[in-house]
């Protein structure tokens, strides 16, 4: 038993369930984050956590202690919301006691946590302020210090930087993550930007449609997505997914693909899991992350198997750090990420080399990965 | 033809601003005439009015019509003067004005943030009660007055007044509060706020603008009432409305024109008063309910 464990939760608005039977177990310590398109149900479960909206069935337990019916102030729970939603006539000072003052803590006591906290997110000089008079970061940090303020059990987070621009959001997503390995505390954060997922994350729940789609480790989300849903939703470039053939050739596996000239290509898959062979001889999608596709210079070295492959270049993308190359393959774009010095021109045929340890297959019928 | 002189579109936006500005004064002028010879026939003797100069300004100024209206002019039987009914509407309005907006406020928090089964229904029974004409509830609400006890008394009118503006405060509230952030609420619920406690310290600090609204609407229809003051409220309950009336119809003899014009100034003065102090905050009220909601 978890120290947040969300157990087989369900959630029905009138006769629409717009969650199903979600299990999960958080343990103490953890960052947990939630992910998933709009509408996928991510806030619907962190208010359910927070006891702002009702637990249709299933159980909710705070170490060990059942949430069902709790109301959101007894959880010891605090929570950071997207909009912030800092009482805009109440100073920064106030919005951080308020909570503090209205289970009854003494002036003194409140007084002495509100300058720790200012301490600690460095808010010190705005105590005095309205919300109103504050930037977007600072507001963001005032929220927090709302949350911190309570030293409560579970933290929830929902969506916090997204109303911030995108050089603000990578400074506080960093400062997040130090707060977190400085407190140790249990965060549930959700998010609909995989980049903040993967990289905040100790372990990750992708959501779709009201189901957790898969729940594991960044590395087990990215490496092993668990099926077609997952394995494009995370990773920027996307997953190029391509409809391959299964075939035994030497008695190895090998992925058929079409190049761009409609010749065929063969990429060997000697590490390919055992239950590929189910799927000999027929179609299957190959997924292939662009930073598996790179020159021969570029790949990874301790990777057992990279195979060339020649292909027609369409596009080449240069984005500082690394070139992104545009090719068809097996009627599709495939987007390979090259370092920023290779030289690559489209139109002409360049040689690839693919590392096939990172290929991933899937069902094309279920969309399962093929493991 | 093509080649436009480059400051062709400034100097017509000018010429334009000169024209809506002299239509303006123009309509302003004409508005503010009753109430300028009002002002000026309040301060002339009688004689000069009889004598068919109502528009020129007075040859001798005198304060004497107001002293009149205000203390020993005849109202109705007795020549009280307008302050005992000014004292009286006073007493009604500023009561009914606060009730009404307390508990439209409440009702608008509650039909926003907590929302309940049936909470549109009540809301349009609410809205409903808006455009009920005067008229229709005057009987049923001297049947009930009659059963409490209130009939003629100023708690009567009170009662009547707030009862009757419940249903536009509500409205107003309900589109105020409908675009007030709900994660507020929800933040104030998990930092230990109860229903009271929200709707104190969260909800009404932020409400400044819809309450200057509620103020004003309230306060000028309960002011310029007649109907409900006239049906339940005769004699010397009556609120200023009717005992202007009693004023300008009951003397007898001569009619003493500068009373009447310094009596209908004093029942005009509040709502005047009211609508400079806080008209700001009208208009802004008003803007941020209906664009926001
Ligand atoms: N009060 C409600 N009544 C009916 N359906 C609702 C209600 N609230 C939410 N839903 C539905 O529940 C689903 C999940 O909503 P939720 O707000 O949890 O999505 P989300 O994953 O947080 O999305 P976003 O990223 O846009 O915030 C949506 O399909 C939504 O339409
Ligand atoms: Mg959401």
């Amino acid at each position: 038993m978890g120290f947040l464990d969300i157990d087989n939760v369900t959630k029905s608005y009138g006769a629409v369930e717009v969650l199903h039977r979600v299990d999960i177990d958080v343990d103490e310590g953890e960052f947990l984050v939630l992910v998933g398109p709009s509408g996928c149900g991510k806030s619907t479960l962190l208010n359910m956590i927070a006891g702002l909206e009702g637990i249709t069935s299933g159980e909710i337990r705070i170490r060990g202690r059942v949430m069902n019916g709790v109301h959101p102030s007894r959880r010891n729970i605090a929570m950071v919301f997207q909009s912030y939603a800092l009482y805009p006539n109440m100073t920064v000072g106030k919005n951080i006691t308020f909570g503090l003052e209205m289970h009854g803590t003494p002036k003194a006591e409140r007084d002495k946590a509100m300058r720790d906290v200012a301490q600690l997110l460095q808010i010190e000089h705005l105590l005095d302020r309205k919300p109103g008079q504050l930037s977007g970061g600072q507001r963001q940090r005032v929220a927090m210090g709302r949350a911190l303020v309570r030293d409560p059990d579970v933290f929830l987070f929902d969506e916090p930087l997204s109303n911030l621009d995108a050089k603000l959001r990578v400074d506080m997503r960093t400062e997040i993550k130090k707060l977190h390995q400085r407190l140790g505390t249990t965060i549930v954060y959700v998010t609909h930007d995989q980049i903040e997922a993967m990289t905040l994350s100790t372990r990750i729940a992708v959501m779709f449609d009201g189901h957790v789609q898969q729940l594991g480790t960044p590395k087990e989300i990215y490496d092993s997505p668990a099926n077609l849903f997952v394995a494009t939703f995370m990773g920027s470039p996307a997953m190029n997914v391509l409809p391959t053939r299964l075939e035994e050739r030497n008695g190895m596996l090998h992925a058929l693909l079409t190049g761009a000239d409609g010749a065929e290509r063969a990429l060997a898959m000697p590490h390919a899991p055992a239950a590929a062979s189910a799927h000999k001889d027929a179609e299957v999608l190959l997924g292939i992350r662009p930073e598996a596709i790179t020159d021969p210079e570029g790949a990874d070295r301790k990777a057992r198997t990279i195979q060339p492959m020649t292909n027609r270049v369409t596009v080449t993308e240069p984005a500082g750090a690394d070139t992104f190359v545009t090719m068809t393959l097996s009627g599709k774009d495939c987007i390979a990420r090259m370092r920023a010095d290779a030289y690559v021109e489209p139109g002409r045929d360049f040689d690839f080399a693919i590392n096939m340890d990172k290929a991933v297959l899937f069902d094309p019928r279920t969309e399962a990965r093929i493991a | 033809m093509a080649i436009a002189s480059p400051d062709t579109p400034v100097r017509t936006a000018r010429i334009t601003r000169v024209f809506i500005y002299l239509f303006l004064l123009l309509f302003a002028l004409f508005y503010l005439l009753p109430f300028g010879i009002m002002v000026i026939n309040s301060v002339k003797p009688l004689s000069e009015i009889t004598g068919g100069n109502m528009i020129a300004l007075p040859r001798e100024w005198t304060i004497e019509p107001w002293l009149s209206a205000w203390s020993t002019a005849q109202i109705g039987v007795q020549p009280t003067g307008l302050r005992p009914y000014f004292i009286n509407s006073l007493m009604m309005a500023i009561p009914a004005v606060l009730l009404s907006t307390a508990v439209g406020a409440l009702n608008g928090y509650v039909l926003t943030k907590w929302r309940f089964k049936g909470d549109t229904l009540i809301f349009g029974l609410l809205l409903f009660s808006c455009f009920i004409p005067f008229q229709i509830v005057l009987i049923p609400m001297a049947r009930i007055l009659g059963i409490l006890q209130m009939a003629s008394t100023t708690q009567g009118l009170i009662l009547v007044h707030f009862v009757y503006g419940i249903g536009f405060t509500t409205l107003y509230f309900r589109n105020y509060y409908a675009a007030f952030p709900t994660e507020l609420v929800r933040a104030a619920q998990i930092d230990g706020a109860g229903f009271f406690q929200i709707f104190w310290r969260i909800m009404l600090p932020s409400s400044g603008p819809i309450i200057a609204v509620s103020f004003i609407w309230q306060f000028t229809n309960i002011w310029n009432d007649f109907l409900f003051g006239a049906s339940f409220a005769s004699g010397g309950a009556a609120p200023m409305t009717v005992a202007l009336n009693n004023l300008v119809n009951s003397s007898t003899g001569v009619r003493e024109y500068n009373v009447h014009f310094a009596g209908a100034i004093m029942a005009a003065a509040p709502t005047l008063l009211v609508y400079i102090v806080a008209g700001r905050y009208f208009v802004r009220g008003l803007m941020s309910g209906s664009v926001k909601g």
